[in-house]
Formats: C-alpha cells, sequence, structure tokens
C-alpha cells in the first residue's frame, strides 16, 4: 500500500509531514486562517448585519444615515475582487500586525473579505423573523438589546448556523488565494508545491483534502442548523 | 376620566405611489376601567392601527393619547420618554392573531422572556411563569416548544405572557381569527373570566361581531379609518343608526354566508329580504304570524338565531317578505313600532340600495 501510494504520489510523499512545506503545517495554517478571521469577520458582519436590520426603513430603530453607511461599506468591501483587495490593504496589513506576508498578514484581508459577505447573509437571516414577534416583544416593553439577541438573533439561530456555514466554506476559498501573498496553507501548498512545479500530485491531494475539510464543514454545519430548529418539523 | 382615552387620532400612511392614505381619521375613544370595548369593521377598516397606538406600536399623526393617566401623545407628538414608554408597555399587555410566540424557546421560557426586568429572582420569575400558565390551563405543557401545541394552546400561551406583568389593560388584535369555532369559544371565555378575576380592562379588535356580543359590554364600528357608531353594546344591537352598523349587528358573515349558500336568484320588485334584530323580551314571538294577519304579506325565514347578551336573549331573524312597495313599506313600519331593529338586505346579503 506505502509503496504504490510512494510511487504514485512521489512529490507529495517528499513534501513530508510537518517541516515549513508540510502537509500538517498547512492543514493547520489553513485552519487557523478560516478560524480566527471567521471569527474576527464574523462579528464585524453580525455587527454590521444587526445595525443594517435595526437601521433601515421599517426597522425598529430607523436611521437613513447609519443604514447608508453600513449599506455603502458592505456593498464596496463586496465589489472588490478578493485578489486584489490583498494588494489594495496591504498597507494597512503592515500598520496593523507589522508585517505583508505570512499567516498572520492574511488575517487582515481574510476578515474584511468574508465580513461584507457574512453581513449580507446575516440581515437576510435576521429579516426572516417574523415582524409579529418584534410586536410582541415591544409590547411586553421589551430593550433594543432583548430584541436583539433574545428575538432576532435567537429565532434566526438555525437560519444563522446554515448562512456561517456558507461563509465558512467561501472563506476557505479565500485562505487559498491568500496563498498568494505567501500565507501558506492548502491553496498555497497546491500553487507553489503542485502547479508551479508540474506536480500534478501534489495539486491532486491538496484538492482533495480541501474538499475533504469544506465537507466535514457542512456535515457539521447542517447539523447545528437541524438541532437549532424548533420551528418546522 | 377614562384609563384610555383617544382624542382626534390621525393616523395617515404614504402609500407606495406616495399618495396618503388616512388609515385611522379623527378618531375619539374612551375606554373606562373595567371595559371589555370591542372594536369591529372589516379587515381594511384600521382597526389594528388604531389600537397600535394605544402602545404606540403605531406612532400617530395627529391627536392626543392619554392611558393610565400618563400622556403618551400631544398633538401629534410623543410626549414620554422611551424609556418610560418602555415601562408603561408592561402595563398593557397585548395579543395577537398569530399569537407570535418566539418559536426557539419553550413555552414557559416565552412567559418568563416578558418579565426578563421584572426584578424578580431567576427561581421566583420561573415559579410565577409556571402560575401564569396554570391560569391558562397550560401547565403541563411548560416544557414544550409552540410548534408543538394547537393554536387555541398557543393563544393561551400569549394570554399568559401578556398578563405577565400584571396590566391593567390586554389588547386583543383579532386574537380568535385564526382559531376554529370551539377554540374561539374557549379563548373569549377565557377573556371574560380573566377580566373579572383580574379586574382587567381589555380592548377587542374582531372582524365576528358574534365575538363582541359574547363578552364585551361596549362597541365601536370601524369604516375607513373612522369610527361611525360607538356605545354600549345592547343600544347599539338594538338601536343601530348607521347602516352598515345594523348589518354588522345581525352577525354579517353568518347572514351573508346563509344567503350566499341558498344562491337566491334575483329579487323581484315584489320582494325583499330584511334582517331583524330584536330583544326576544320586549317583541311578541308571533311576529311573523302578525305580519300576514295584519299587514298581508307572507314572510318566510331564511335564518334565525338567538344569542344572549349579557343574560339577554337577543334574536336575529332574516326573512324574506312578498308584498308591493306599499305593503313593505307597511311591514317595515309594523315591524319599527314593535321594536324591531330592521335592516334590508339584498340576495347577496350586502346593504339594499
Amino acid at each position: 500500500m506505502s509503496s504504490w501510494f510512494n510511487s504514485v504520489f512521489p512529490n507529495v510523499v517528499q513534501l513530508g509531514w510537518l517541516g515549513d512545506t508540510g502537509w500538517g503545517t498547512s492543514i493547520i495554517q489553513t485552519l487557523f486562517m478560516t478560524f480566527w478571521s471567521g471569527i474576527f469577520g464574523g462579528i464585524l458582519g453580525l455587527i454590521f448585519g444587526v445595525i443594517l436590520v435595526l437601521t433601515k426603513s421599517d426597522g425598529i430603530r430607523p436611521n437613513k444615515f447609519w443604514f447608508n453607511i453600513c449599506d455603502k461599506i458592505v456593498s464596496i468591501f463586496r465589489a472588490i475582487p478578493f485578489i486584489i483587495l490583498l494588494a489594495f490593504i496591504a498597507p494597512v496589513t503592515q500598520k496593523i500586525v507589522g508585517t505583508q506576508i505570512g499567516v498572520k498578514a492574511a488575517l487582515v484581508p481574510l476578515t474584511l473579505g468574508v465580513f461584507p459577505f457574512y453581513a449580507r447573509q446575516v440581515q437576510v437571516a435576521l429579516e426572516s423573523v417574523d415582524h409579529g414577534k418584534i410586536e410582541a416583544a415591544q409590547s411586553l416593553g421589551a430593550t433594543i438589546w432583548d430584541i436583539i439577541f433574545n428575538v432576532y438573533i435567537n429565532e434566526a439561530r438555525s437560519e444563522l448556523a446554515r448562512v456561517s456555514t456558507v461563509t465558512i466554506i467561501s472563506l476557505i476559498g479565500l485562505t487559498a488565494m491568500a496563498g498568494a501573498i505567501g500565507a501558506g496553507g492548502l491553496g498555497n501548498t497546491a500553487i507553489s508545491y503542485g502547479y508551479n512545479r508540474f506536480n500534478n500530485d501534489v495539486t491532486f491531494v491538496a484538492t482533495a483534502l480541501v474538499i475533504i475539510l469544506i465537507f466535514i464543514i457542512q456535515v457539521i454545519g447542517d447539523f447545528f442548523a437541524t438541532k437549532l430548529n424548533h420551528q418546522n418539523h | 376620566m377614562g384609563i384610555v382615552e383617544l382624542e382626534h387620532v390621525n393616523v395617515d400612511f404614504a402609500d407606495k405611489k406616495g399618495k396618503v392614505v388616512h388609515a385611522v381619521h379623527d378618531v375619539n375613544l374612551t375606554v373606562e376601567k373595567g371595559d371589555i370595548y370591542g372594536i369591529v369593521g372589516f379587515s381594511g377598516a384600521g382597526k389594528s392601527t388604531l389600537v397600535r397606538t394605544v402602545n404606540l406600536l403605531q406612532k400617530p399623526t395627529a391627536g392626543n393619547i392619554r392611558v393610565n393617566d400618563t400622556d403618551f401623545v400631544k398633538d401629534g407628538k410623543q410626549v414620554i420618554a422611551n424609556k418610560n414608554l418602555q415601562l408603561a408597555r408592561r402595563k398593557i399587555g397585548m395579543i395577537f392573531q398569530n399569537f407570535n410566540l418566539l418559536n426557539e424557546i419553550s413555552v414557559v421560557d416565552n412567559v418568563s422572556f416578558a418579565l426578563k426586568h421584572s426584578g424578580l429572582k431567576e427561581k421566583e420569575i420561573k415559579e410565577k411563569s409556571l402560575n401564569l400558565l396554570d391560569l391558562v390551563d397550560l401547565k403541563e405543557k411548560a416544557n414544550f416548544y409552540p410548534v408543538q401545541l394547537s393554536g387555541g394552546q398557543q393563544q393561551r400561551v400569549a394570554i399568559a405572557r401578556a398578563l405577565a406583568n400584571e396590566p391593567d389593560i390586554l389588547i386583543s388584535d383579532e386574537a380568535t381569527s385564526a382559531l376554529d369555532p370551539q377554540n374561539t369559544a374557549q379563548i373569549l371565555s377565557l377573556l371574560k373570566k380573566l377580566q373579572k378575576d383580574l379586574n382587567l380592562t381589555i380592548i377587542l379588535i374582531t372582524h365576528e361581531m358574534g365575538a363582541v356580543k359574547k363578552i364585551c359590554n361596549k362597541v365601536a364600528l370601524m369604516q375607513s379609518g373612522q369610527i361611525i357608531e360607538k356605545g354600549n353594546l345592547r343600544d347599539v344591537v338594538l338601536h343601530p343608526q348607521n347602516d352598515l352598523t345594523k348589518s354588522f349587528v345581525g352577525g354579517s358573515l353568518e347572514v351573508i354566508n346563509t344567503l350566499k349558500s341558498l344562491n337566491l336568484d334575483e329579487l323581484n320588485d315584489n320582494e325583499a329580504i330584511y334582517q331583524l334584530v330584536y330583544s326576544m323580551a320586549n317583541v311578541t314571538k308571533t311576529i311573523i304570524i302578525d305580519l300576514y294577519r295584519q299587514i298581508g304579506v307572507e314572510a318566510s325565514m331564511l335564518y334565525g338565531n338567538v344569542e344572549l347578551l349579557d343574560d339577554e336573549p337577543i334574536g336575529t331573524l332574516l326573512v324574506q317578505v312578498k308584498g308591493d312597495k306599499d305593503k313593505q313599506q307597511a311591514t317595515v313600519d309594523f315591524l319599527r313600532k314593535e321594536k324591531v331593529a330592521v335592516t334590508r338586505l339584498n340576495e347577496k346579503g350586502d346593504l339594499y340600495e
């Protein structure tokens, strides 16, 4: 078995497991980038999504000014292709993390790349909460925080789990591109050690690993989306 | 001084084309403490919009609103601070057509949600919530999720939730419209019982006169954003002034449905349909026979019903009368003299014009 593997995927084996170019290292790098930019981008996206819903003209705190500001920020960042965003905000990255290359440097563009996408998804998810529930909470004298957390977010939690899954999956796509600025990860392995060196076996295995990763995330996401749903059986 | 006082309340919307729609137009309404005040009208009449101004879920464009001796709105401007409004709203319970329970938390947590800012300890909140569920006979369903309950049960949970902060006023916005007749009756009698036990004031919005007749002591009729008639239920039912009121007090929906199912051909000039509403005590039971004997018209019965209005039996009859113009007039005069509220309808159950 292992000799068969060695002969079919010689370059894959050569990269090793740990070490700078190792498979374990690149998997961890991908997970690291996905996790932290998911956290930062997730929080940012959630905040923007909530503000968009609250300040919309039919929201509970209608405010044209803040709605337009948030709406434009989200729209503009969504419009910039990620590979260009990487280059475009490199000076900002330099200021924040002190370097323009590496895994940590990639977190800045990844966060900025993913949050507008997530904000829109959150917006749609929260808007799916029946307005009657908001009215009922208001009639009970609920505070705005009660309405945000107990009504909007909690009632949309299954939908939020679903859109979070979609977002994380697209985030993995972004981390692969971040490889272009030397961020490492499976994307970097596929391009630098696979494609650029004509080692198709490396590209193949890197792709397979990404697919497996996405598959696992999808299964976990579906599990939570079902588990958190008590509305439609 | 009423517990709810609305003066010259207007609510204007701009529709999609930017045209102004008067959803509520110059409404004056005083609800006294202990009233069960019914507000009736067809859908789109502005009932829900009007009643939402009481707890300012809907901001009026003009008028004064005063609840529980606190000014909410003066001259169309909100004069109560948002923070105080939040507190005031806890004393105005509200239930809705679609129940509007939170679906991702259990039934008991739905009630507890209302008590979040009550200052009670977690344990006391739980205890009080269970007591409230007991009040609506649903204690055993405390740990169920709302979707596992029937519509009637969900509405009872909503009632428990609305009563959690011991409100003085309960607003019911078409609360029985999504329920079957049996559940409707159950919810209505529960409301009546709660009104007595807790000394509540209830404002009941509905498009069914039947619900009003069952539990209300006062009624207001709305059409196109205006109140066209209001007063004590008995007065309005037995002496309606407005034509729409007249058709409504007979239980217009039921009457219309009856006439539709009969599928009458178009009436000729010598036929007319009348809706008669009267207090059984004041009217001789032989009224149909008297019509034949004294005026010489044949009256055939299409529909009949007796309802109790505060323990007073009120009858509703739908009769088809054959006779020429003079005899028709004589019939109406005769019935009016007998203290019957007479309304002429067409074959579809609408007002005759």
